[in-house]
């Protein structure tokens, strides 16, 4: 099998020593290990096709992998697979303003992409924390968030079409440029979010928007987390969508603060990051609108980002946080429950409970306007008795979770992270109707398996 | 010191999140993981933990990485990569797995004879200058081979007069105020003396009393980059021995790389109670200029205006945190307009001794740090490391390539001038 991967693909793209694959075991979860047999690098649809035909015949598992940013184990190799990066297929196609669409191949880079189309006065509004390194087909296969879901979604909504190699080796494109299709199953949708179990997205039709002209930037610190949480439903019900309400607990202000060392308030209990954009008198009154709320339900202090540099320090500011917090502990446990916003008070308050029930430390950051939260564990791998602790403190948070009507992810994925909680969440004939799927598409079994259920 | 001895919680503290992966330009060529840094921990604690052997294949992969620390300061999760990567030259050196003849013979010349050996090294560059000045150069030229004379043309140009020729033992001005010791480094003091003389020159007329061994160890960072903990100690002590470090305000630096090893004495030397006191004194100039508030000059360093742009250095950058302070001393002088260089903490390549180990690596750095410098049309490039100016200045021959302090000190000297 390697000698044919080679044939096809040059030795320079094929890696099988020891030193080469040791770096390709992981992804940015923690604690998941496992060698893959080689790493192979194609750099089209053909040659990603002829891999997997390749493969096919040797009955050898795909994992398909990207920048290796993931944060549920998606890309960690299962025992004799081979992984399939996507990096070197990195090309913008083209950006087509008529259409408003940008088409890519896989391993572009998310970042690069917004810049892409801020070059055209267009938006591509979706920015997971990884995204200067993430790339966009990685963001494909894990439906990726970001800090703009509340007003913008997800990555799910700005997919028109993908192009995907099926396990058989067949190239198959679903969706077009139109703004409304409704010719047959919207078969993109099964993609999107299908961590590699299904296909390989060998291209990406996105849609974009017009740039927002304007963007306002505030920061509001909180005595408690409560008081944080409650000014976020309070905003809300005002009729305001903000493009994103971060928010931050005291443990993780102060990793962050250590790493950027960028002034942030480290005595708070809460900080809350707020941002709108859009029209600039749009802007201007909403901003003033949310200064207001949150004085009256127990801000501290209120204070406004004075530029475009100041927003984007703190944006960057933010999305560091989960790997700001790893300076605390060897292990870093990283959580990403979600829960209806009006719950959201409610679970931080028994995420802090739990922890300091289990004697654990824990910084819990996140996207509050949507309900997404990451509690982070602090830990050591290496001590048992400890980790112990930290899978019960994770077990109860999910019941928790799931008896608000909440996800065991919002945004990361199940991966092998999350899936002994999947069926909790789903039922059976939920998760069965979606095993059936995965054999009918691939009954071999050979793209990412042992993801997201056995 | 091994990685296996290291204390595996420095190697844990990577949680290999891959946000260190867009700053790391070896990764930025080949796109392979083992060439990033998240890549290379993962390698080092596979040796930790004996998954794989302490291989050449893993010596060859420490050499490819430049040690320009930009992933420690991309990383979110304060890594202390530099440790991890000195620790793992230091184990490939003593367990000899990349050992060869010639490579040897050129550690010897360098690391054992001539870089701890300062008078020595200073008859060696005198040597040098003769042989560059006498017209010997030109003749020797035209009979090595093609490989050889690509390398010789890279032996930098010795100054005619080094620092010792340049600058006194102790020097102060009218009034003044702070004690200051200030190391003139070894490629500096032979090739770059004049900016040794500079240095001085800012300090004196920022009220310093200034202290110049004219004989100085090196630093000991070139033994410590390249696997030789033991030299880089025995050089830490008898900068120690020299200058006590309670007897100064502030040690100056005026080379990015150096000043990045400077710092971490302490580390080197646990026990001895001076290197922490050292490390807490040790400054770059350009941020013990900021902390004393330095006087904006009255007049312009040249008759007309000119246009520079400012290339950070990566272990001034990257090592020391000291980014804003060049370029706020910059704006001070009247006549100089600044222009912002793209990827202007990306390394050049010069990165030590690495132009020579990896020659096509650093060739491409180079070509993509001459393109930036082209785009800005400024007509000189401000740096303050001499190992970036020689690898720039190769890169492009007709380019101006100034230390910004030198160009604070020509201003200084046009208001004497003026009076």
């Amino acid at each position: 099998m390697i000698g044919a991967l080679t044939a096809l693909l040059g030795a320079e793209n094929v890696l099988t020593a020891k030193e080469d694959l040791v770096p390709y075991s992981f992804d940015g979860t923690a604690t998941f290990r496992e060698l893959p047999v080689a790493v192979v690098f194609p750099r089209t649809t053909e040659e990603v096709a002829r891999c997997v035909k390749i493969c096919r015949e040797h009955q050898t598992p795909i994992i398909t992998r990207g920048s290796g940013t993931g944060l549920s184990g998606g890309t960690v190799p299962t025992p004799g697979a081979i992984v399939l990066c996507l990096v070197h297929m990195t090309k913008i196609v083209e950006i087509d303003p008529a259409n408003l669409t940008l088409r890519a191949e896989p391993g572009a880079i998310t970042a690069d992409i917004d810049a892409a189309a801020a070059e055209h006065g267009l938006f591509y509004p979706p920015d997971p924390g990884s995204m200067k390194i993430s790339t966009i087909g990685g963001n494909v296969a894990e439906n990726s968030g970001g800090l703009r879901g509340l007003k913008y979604g997800v990555t799910r909504d700005y997919i028109m079409a993908v192009t995907v190699v099926l396990p058989d080796g067949e190239v198959a494109t679903f969706g077009n440029a139109c703004v409304k299709d409704v010719a047959g199953y919207s078969m993109k949708d099964v993609f999107i979010g299908s961590e590699g179990t299904l296909g390989i997205i060998t291209q990406v039709l996105l849609k974009l928007l017009p740039r927002p002209e304007a963007r306002r930037t505030m920061l509001a610190t909180f005595s408690s987390m409560e008081a944080a949480a409650e000014t976020v439903s309070a905003i809300i019900a005002a009729r305001i969508i903000p493009c994103t309400l971060e928010f931050l607990d005291q443990m993780t202000i102060r990793c962050v603060e250590d790493y950027t060392k960028m002034g942030l308030p480290t005595d708070c209990a809460a900080l809350l990051l707020m941002e709108t954009d859009g029209h600039p008198a749009a802007v201007e009154d909403e901003a003033n609108r949310m200064a207001a709320i949150a004085r009256s339900h127990g801000a501290m202090e209120v204070t406004t980002a004075a530029d475009e540099a100041e927003s984007l320090k703190l944006a960057s500011a933010r999305r560091s946080a989960f790997a700001s917090l790893a300076r605390v502990r060897p292990t870093t446990i990283l959580e990403d429950v979600t829960v209806p916003r009006s719950h959201l008070a409610e679970m931080v308050t028994f995420i802090a409970e739990t922890a300091a029930k289990l004697e654990l430390t824990v910084g819990t950051f996140g996207h509050m306007g949507d309900g997404n939260l990451h509690p982070t564990f602090l830990t050591d791998e290496l001590d048992e008795e400890e980790m112990k602790r930290v899978h019960q403190a994770l077990d109860l948070i999910v019941s928790k979770t799931l008896s608000l009507g909440g996800t065991i992810t919002g945004e990361h994925g199940v991966g092998l992270a999350k899936k002994m909680w999947l069926r909790d969440q789903l039922g059976d004939a939920s998760l069965n109707l979606m095993k059936k799927f995965k054999e009918t598409i691939d009954p071999d079994c050979l793209l990412n398996p042992h993801k997201i259920f056995d | 010191m091994s990685l296996k001895k290291l204390d595996f919680s420095i190697l844990q503290q990577c949680m290999h999140c891959g946000m260190c992966l867009p700053s790391c330009p070896t990764y930025d060529t080949t796109k392979r993981e083992r060439n990033s840094p998240r890549g290379r921990i993962a390698l080092m604690r596979a040796v930790a933990t004996d998954e794989i052997p302490l291989s050449k294949s893993f010596a060859d992969e420490m050499s490819f990485c430049l040690g320009c620390l930009a992933c420690q300061s991309a990383c979110p999760a304060a890594v202390d990569y530099a440790t991890l990567f000195e620790t793992s030259r230091a184990e490939i050196e003593a367990t000899g797995v990349s050992v060869s003849a010639p490579r040897r013979l050129l550690r010897f010349l360098t690391l054992d004879l001539l870089f701890t050996r300062p008078r020595f090294l200073r008859v060696v560059g005198k040597l040098l200058r003769f042989y560059q000045v006498s017209g010997a150069e030109n003749l020797v030229r035209k009979i090595l081979p093609k490989r050889l004379r690509e390398l010789e043309r890279l032996t930098p140009r010795m100054a005619a007069q080094f620092s010792n020729d340049l600058i006194d033992p102790v020097e102060s001005g009218d009034g003044s105020s702070k004690k200051v010791a200030l190391l003139t480094g070894c490629v500096q003091d032979l090739v770059f003396s004049q900016v040794n003389r500079d240095t001085a020159d800012v300090l004196l007329a920022n009220s310093c009393e200034v202290h110049t061994p004219s004989v100085q160890p090196c630093c000991g960072s070139i033994h410590s980059h390249n696997g030789e903990p033991e030299m880089a100690r025995e050089n830490a002590r008898r900068l120690l021995d020299l200058l006590p470090p309670q007897d100064f305000d502030a040690i100056i630096s005026n080379a990015g790389g150096c000043g990045s090893h400077l710092r971490h004495f302490s580390k080197l030397l646990p026990n001895d109670p001076r290197a922490a006191l050292w490390d807490a004194k040790v400054r770059d100039v350009h941020e013990f200029l900021a902390e004393i508030e330095v006087r904006s000059p009255d007049v312009a360093p040249f008759e007309e205006e000119k246009k520079v742009t400012y290339h950070d250095s990566c272990h001034l950058a990257h090592g020391q945190k000291v980014t804003l302070e060049p370029r706020q001393m910059i704006d001070l002088i009247p006549g100089i307009e600044r222009v912002d260089l793209s990827e202007s903490d990306w390394c050049c390549g010069s990165a030590g001794v690495y132009s020579l180990t990896q020659p096509e690596q650093s060739q491409l750095l180079l070509e993509r740090k001459v393109g930036h410098i082209r785009t800005t049309g400024a007509e000189i490039l401000l740096t303050a490391n001499p190992g970036c100016v020689l690898q720039i200045q190769n890169g492009v021959p007709e380019l101006k390539i100034m230390n910004p302090v030198s160009l604070l000190a020509q201003a200084y000297r046009n208001e004497s001038k003026k009076l």
